[in-house]
């Protein structure tokens, strides 16, 4: 296996997640695109580790993995606030807002 | 077991940003053991004596980091002169924020939801508006968003800024979720706001991990020695990994700032979110997100050789251009007081932006003084805009039996957002309609407002550093803007309340609108299109009184425009200070 291999398939998943945040209406499924990203960038991270010999990106990896999972708190909430108050989680009908 | 060496680590440096998180920490314990009545008290005296306990701080470090910078644990926080110029900034916009935050006016309401969790017109949540619960809640997540900022511009590592980043952003998001009214409106904000803001911190993430992969580490002075001698990183050899990465980096950077591409969630979150917490928004998210992205611009693209840099640039000319045109232009056509603002937020993102072209001392120096500016002016503003109410007519003609239960004052409803509501406000608050229109006029940098020392200072670090199309640009948008800041102005003083043109009115609407107004005395004036509105048939227009905090932060902002504006130099001097290299 080459380097290269990992690096692109960090950056096919990356551009998987940012396609589906641009593209999906449902806003669970946008979430998993933020969340896919986030996870192509971890591997990014630990295979720059191994090609470095060191430990950094792999601590880095950690620190992502935290961010993520702040992350999921506070956006899952937010969404099922408003599915609660809308019964549609789906990004197209959260338009209120354009006058 | 006696080998253990504690790292050497300067407490005092870190002692703004500590001070403001280990208050948001408390303020969580205090919402579990306070009581109930005592809490709003606790939770706001504690949040004040934080950012004031934390400004101190920054005092009493300038001098000292004036000497040299200082450096904690091998630069994850990294105090330089601009770093703590930039905490400073936000320390005084965040202190005058929470003023505008803690305001009840005189209704007795705040801003904020009695409990952020209830349903949209539930019984439930009507319940919690009788019990006058409230939601304090909100400190702690002030603190912690604070704390974010002012650790954001006060790093030398990457990752640490990702970190701050997200600790700056997560309460955001839960804050602009939390207006007590136009809830689904609210919500929809933090939606939005969080979804794009999610994506923007996953490109800057990515951004990261590629300087990593260039570098093998992610300290911007080492990214900066190994481009000085690629030989000692085994991907040295692709420079290409960086620029894409400092490319990444400067987006979720210019997501943050509101910069022209990615400006799209400004204008929606700006208008959703409660008024307070837009304030607090606009100037310290700003401020931060400013503050670091000229610690990594500057860093990294000095870094850089020649023609790469001069590709930065050039992508940094059209974000600056972009930016004000679409700031300035749509701007212009905006019938909704928050949504203009947010514009107007847009556009100086833009005229931020034309102050850094140059990277090098004069922008960072233009750049601290306009953040500190437009913070005041931007807090002010927004505070002015929580102020300006709407309010149900008693109807006693309409023969509705409301009579007996409504009093005379009516209901005093949310916030007047749209511009036609705003017609002779001059007449009913001089003092607030004043106010008001020095923020704006120093948001479009008339002559003796901070606004134009601001301007003067961005225009003149691009022309030195010989951007000065960009500058000419600049100084046209200004122009251009000037416009829609006058045409407010106008609205609010010459223009009469919209109550006197009873023939554009729908005609059920006209005729007890009369009688309203007439009931009402010349201290309100009826508004023609609130037939359209859902809620209540009729409306007026009225400007609740200020208990105290947010007239106070409106008359320092004010005080401090008109000072920044007519006496500029002791500022000018700190500013001078606080610039010197390295960002």
């Amino acid at each position: 296996m080459e380097i290269t291999h990992y690096l692109g398939l960090a950056a096919i998943l990356f551009a998987i997640g940012a396609a589906t945040v641009l593209l999906r209406r449902n806003a669970i499924v946008v979430f998993m695109g933020v969340e896919l990203m986030l996870n192509a960038t971890n591997l990014a991270f630990v295979t720059f580790a191994r090609i470095h010999g060191d430990v950094t990106g792999q601590v880095l990896a950690f620190f992502v993995m935290v961010v993520a999972a702040a992350e999921v708190v506070v956006g899952l909430a937010i969404i099922i606030t408003i599915f609660r108050s809308r019964r549609s989680a789906s990004v197209d009908d959260v338009n209120l807002l354009h006058s | 077991m006696n080998d253990f060496v504690a790292p050497p680590i300067d407490w005092a440096a870190v002692s703004p940003v500590l001070i403001v998180l280990a208050a948001g920490v408390l303020g969580v314990l205090l919402e579990a053991f306070v009581p109930e009545k005592a809490r709003r008290t606790t939770q706001l005296t504690l949040t004040l004596a934080a950012l004031a306990g934390s400004l101190v701080a920054v005092g009493l470090l300038w001098d000292r980091v004036q000497e040299n910078a200082l450096s904690v644990v091998g630069g994850s926080y990294l105090l330089t002169p601009f770093g703590l110029g930039v905490q400073a900034v936000i320390g005084v916009c965040a202190l005058l924020g929470v003023l505008v935050v803690a305001e009840r006016t005189t209704t007795g309401q705040d801003a904020f939801a009695p409990a952020a969790a209830a349903v949209p017109g539930t019984a439930y949540e009507d319940e919690t508006r009788r019990a006058g619960l409230q939601q304090t809640e909100i400190y702690p997540l002030l603190l912690f968003s604070t704390g974010g900022m002012l650790l954001f511009p006060a790093t030398d590592d990457l990752i640490v800024m990702f970190v701050a980043l997200e600790v700056l952003s997560l309460p955001l998001y839960v804050l602009c979720a939390t207006a007590r009214r136009r809830r689904l409106l609210s919500q929809e904000a933090a939606f939005k706001y969080f979804v794009l803001g999610a994506f923007a911190s996953a490109l800057f993430v990515f951004g990261i991990a590629l300087v990593y992969g260039f570098a093998g580490t992610v300290r911007l002075q080492g990214v900066v020695q190994v481009l000085a001698d690629p030989s000692v990183s085994p991907l040295g050899s692709m420079p290409a990994l960086v620029v894409v990465g400092l490319l990444l980096v400067l987006s979720g950077l210019l997501f943050k700032i509101g910069a022209a591409p990615l400006h799209a969630w400004t204008p929606d979150v700006y208008q959703g979110a409660p008024t307070p917490i837009t304030g607090f928004m606009a100037a310290c998210t700003k401020a931060a997100a400013m503050g670091a992205l000229v610690r990594v611009l500057f860093t990294l693209a000095n870094g850089l050789d020649p023609a790469t840099r001069h590709d930065v640039e050039v992508a940094l000319w059209a974000v600056a251009i972009l930016t004000m045109l679409i700031g300035t232009v749509v701007g212009a056509v905006q019938t909704d007081v928050k949504r203009l603002l947010a514009y107007s937020a847009i556009a100086h993102a833009g005229f931020l932006l034309v102050g850094v072209v140059g990277m090098d001392e004069a922008g960072s120096r233009a750049v601290l003084f306009y953040l500190l500016a437009y913070g005041l002016a931007s807090v002010g503003a927004f505070a002015v805009v929580t102020l300006v109410r709407e309010r149900t007519v008693s109807g006693d003609d309409t023969g509705d039996g409301a009579t007996g239960t409504v009093p005379d004052d009516g209901v005093v409803l949310g916030e007047a957002t749209r511009l036609a509501q705003w017609a002779g406000l001059g007449r009913k608050a001089p003092w607030l309609t004043a106010a008001f229109s020095l923020f704006l006029l120093s948001m479009a940098g008339i002559p003796l407002t901070a606004g134009f020392v601001a301007k003067f200072g961005v225009f003149s670090a691009a022309v030195e550093a010989g951007a000065w199309p960009l500058a000419l640009l600049g100084v046209l948008a200004s122009a251009v803007s000037v416009f829609f800041y006058v045409r407010v102005i106008v609205l609010m003083v010459l223009t009469p309340p919209p109550g006197g043109e009873q023939g554009t009115a729908p005609a059920g609407v006209a005729s007890s609108g009369t009688t309203a107004r007439d009931q009402q005395g010349g201290g309100t004036a009826t508004v023609t299109g609130a037939a359209t509105r859902t809620l209540v048939s009729r409306t007026v227009v009225t400007v609740v009184g200020s208990r105290g905090p947010a007239a106070f932060a409106i008359a320092v902002c004010a005080v401090g425009v008109l000072l920044l504006g007519i006496l500029p130099a002791g500022a000018l001097d700190l500013v001078g200070q606080a610039a010197q290299f390295r960002p």
